[in-house]
């Protein structure tokens, strides 16, 4: 074990406003979701196979709220993903990376944040972050034992420009729409294999 | 003016027939003749004679189907046309228009010359026109359509009255054949037998009662053009002619309370090249203010070769806006309006998207996507079970059985099921064809694994098989 540094919960999430933050792992569209609570406009580019269902979103977040833009590529997604940014008009912006962001464009998109109060999230692949990120999380899905309809997750805060690194296992309450920490990582059994 | 064959004529001046030509057009479930010919009508054809029957007639008549909402548009171009005669031009029926002439026959030399010139520039154009010409609109009614210029009122039949057919075949009965016999016979008898509509039509031909014309108004057109002594060829000049172009023409957009949907440029340069810039907008707008900046990225990317010089702005498509209260109100739909037609222009409109619930079981057919400038959130979503927050395109995983495997790969990963709910048994839509479902069946598990990974897979009774088609949160 090492020593870990405990970072209040709530100090880190919801995601401080006017930032850009950063997600990675098995569990990033999961923890998208949760984190965008209001309008969101959700980024993804046109090639990509796979698609959002409503109804998979329900349980997390009312399908109204979403406004999905599908851009040719990275350079189109980026250019959208600032003017919503800067905009304000919708209090939340996800942008689905496919490449390696750099220093410039990360930290255009957290000038956009700022300029118009408004959060946005880049889902990116593992290790492909931008040095600008507020913060980075690494969320991976747990199996539970006790429930059938859990949305257990290992949430790790990796980057943390403002505090320090912390570990949570959440679950989603689906009847309050709200988010329960259920223990400090280190006294759950069965979480010494999970990826920490 | 009266066009008997307004319809026929119209498709004939696009692709000219020699011989019989008729449109046909279903009523009451038989095909029945529209329009017709004069060819045609000399073999014995006539209106509303059953198709069948015509074609017994006339074994080589061209026919076509007729299309009453193409000649309404036709007719309201004849009547822009008829305009050069003298200002007050209205309809007459579905194909005929009505001239208030009176002071401006003189400017064609007088009446005569003015309906010969209406006449030949009508057969030049390839359209039988029938003219009348009255002291009163009932009176041209009844010479256009029973006689000439020439024929006295008297001396047409009843039916020149614009009267119902019931009416006219009573008339006839009682032996008053003509209007002079109706005007010589006593009013009170005869307004007692056949109520007040026949005198009104009388009064109206003969001119006792006004009857006016109503002119249509000439719909508002929206653009507006600038043409420039010199060429320009600078981004900052061209957009500021389009500020001095936009104001004007927004001006106009809410004095008629619209506002444009989609604007179009057009640049004309000293080469006699032409450039467009569109933008469409999701949202109808006419601040001047807030559609300029928008142009400034299809300005930019405009090449101006020589140099413009003629601008032309135009509002292809517009909307009713009705003025609204300005209040301390946020305007966060405006906003957001806004900003979807910016990201629209650098994406394409029909790319910013939402998410519309359908009625469908099939998991990837339970919603749509519909561009969000077209469409309003809807709400009413529902999961009757669990769905998965993606779905990709299924992928098959080797394994065999009609149970969930305790151990599977996907995706080079080496997976332990955990826990498996299931089976949900969905059945493809017969009704509607669709390729990914041809392999029949499909039996879904939601499957935890060990490993934190909760999949949807399905079995394909009827095609052995599975695969994975989906992830939960």
């Amino acid at each position: 074990m090492f020593l870990l540094m405990r970072v209040e919960f709530h100090s880190v999430f919801p995601l401080r406003p006017a930032r850009v933050h950063e997600v990675c792992g098995a569990g990033a569209m999961g923890f998208a979701a949760m984190a965008a609570q209001g309008p969101v406009l959700w980024i993804r580019e046109a090639w990509l196979s796979d698609t959002l269902t409503p109804q998979g979103l329900l349980p997390l977040f009312d399908p109204m709220q979403l406004l999905q833009a599908r851009p040719r590529d990275q350079t189109d997604a980026l250019a959208v993903a600032e003017e919503a940014l800067k905009d304000g008009a919708l209090p939340h912006v996800v942008l689905e990376v496919t490449r390696p962001l750099d220093l410039r464009e990360g930290r255009r998109l957290q000038l956009a944040a700022k300029a118009g109060g408004t959060t946005g999230l880049c889902i990116i692949p593992d290790g492909m972050g931008s040095n600008a990120a507020e913060t980075r999380w690494r969320a991976t899905p747990v199996f539970d034992l006790t429930r059938e309809d859990s949305t257990l997750t290992h949430w790790e805060i990796i980057k943390n420009k403002s505090g320090t690194l912390g570990a949570w296992h959440v679950r989603w309450d689906q009847k309050e729409s709200r988010l329960d920490v259920v223990s400090p990582v280190g006294e759950r059994p069965g979480s010494a294999g999970t990826s920490g | 003016m009266w066009f008997p064959r307004l319809a026929s004529d119209r498709v004939l001046r696009a692709r000219p027939v020699d011989g019989p030509f008729a449109l046909t057009l279903k009523a009451d479930n038989a095909e029945r003749i529209y329009c017709l010919n004069q060819a045609a009508e000399r073999v014995g054809l006539s209106r509303s004679m059953s198709f069948a029957d015509a074609r017994a007639f006339c074994p080589d008549l061209i026919s076509q189907p007729a299309r009453p909402d193409l000649d309404r548009p036709f007719l309201a171009a004849l009547r822009r046309w008829a305009t050069r005669y003298c200002p007050w031009v209205g309809y007459e029926g579905a194909d005929g228009l009505v001239l208030d002439v009176s002071g401006a026959a003189h400017l064609w030399g007088g009446e005569s010359k003015m309906l010969a010139d209406m006449r030949a520039r009508a057969t030049r154009a390839g359209l039988e026109l029938r003219l009348g010409l009255g002291e009163t609109r009932g009176a041209a009614w009844a010479r256009a359509h029973f006689g000439d210029e020439n024929t006295t009122l008297t001396e047409l039949p009843v039916a020149a009255l614009r009267l119902g057919d019931q009416m006219v075949t009573a008339l006839q009965r009682l032996g008053l054949r003509r209007i002079g016999d109706l005007t010589a016979a006593a009013r009170a008898p005869l307004a007692r037998r056949f109520g007040p509509d026949l005198m009104l039509r009388l009064d109206q031909a003969m001119g006792h009662v006004s009857e006016p014309t109503t002119p249509e108004s000439e719909p508002p057109h929206y653009a507006i053009r600038m043409s420039l002594p010199e060429p320009i060829g600078l981004t900052e000049d061209v957009m500021g002619i389009t500020a001095r172009l936009l104001t004007p023409l927004c001006d106009k957009l809410k004095a008629q309370e619209m506002g444009a949907r989609s604007l179009c440029l057009t640049l004309r340069r000293v080469d006699q090249g032409c450039q467009q810039v569109e933008l469409r907008l999701a949202a109808p707008m006419r601040d001047p203010h807030r559609i300029l900046p928008l142009f400034e990225r299809g300005v930019g990317a405009i090449d101006a070769g020589f140099g413009i010089d003629q601008i032309r702005f135009e509002a292809t498509l517009v909307e009713p806006l009705p003025v609204q209260q300005i209040g301390s109100r946020q305007t966060s739909p405006d906003q957001l309006n806004d900003l979807i037609t910016r990201i629209g222009t650098r994406i394409g409109l029909e790319n910013v998207q939402r998410f519309l619930p359908a009625d469908s079981h099939i998991p990837e057919h339970a919603f749509s996507i519909a561009p969000a400038a077209y469409s309003r959130p809807e709400s009413g979503w529902y999961a009757p079970r669990p769905r998965p927050l993606r779905l990709f395109p299924p992928e098959a995983i080797s394994v065999t059985g009609s149970q969930p495997p305790a151990q599977f790969r996907w995706r080079r990963m080496r997976l332990t099921v955990g826990r498996t709910i299931g089976p949900e048994r969905i059945a493809p839509e017969w009704w509607l064809p669709d390729d990914n479902w041809r392999s029949g069946l499909r039996d879904y598990w939601k499957v935890d694994t060990r490993e934190g990974r909760r999949l949807w897979l399905f079995y394909t009774p009827q095609n052995p098989g599975w695969f994975v088609q989906g992830e939960f949160a």
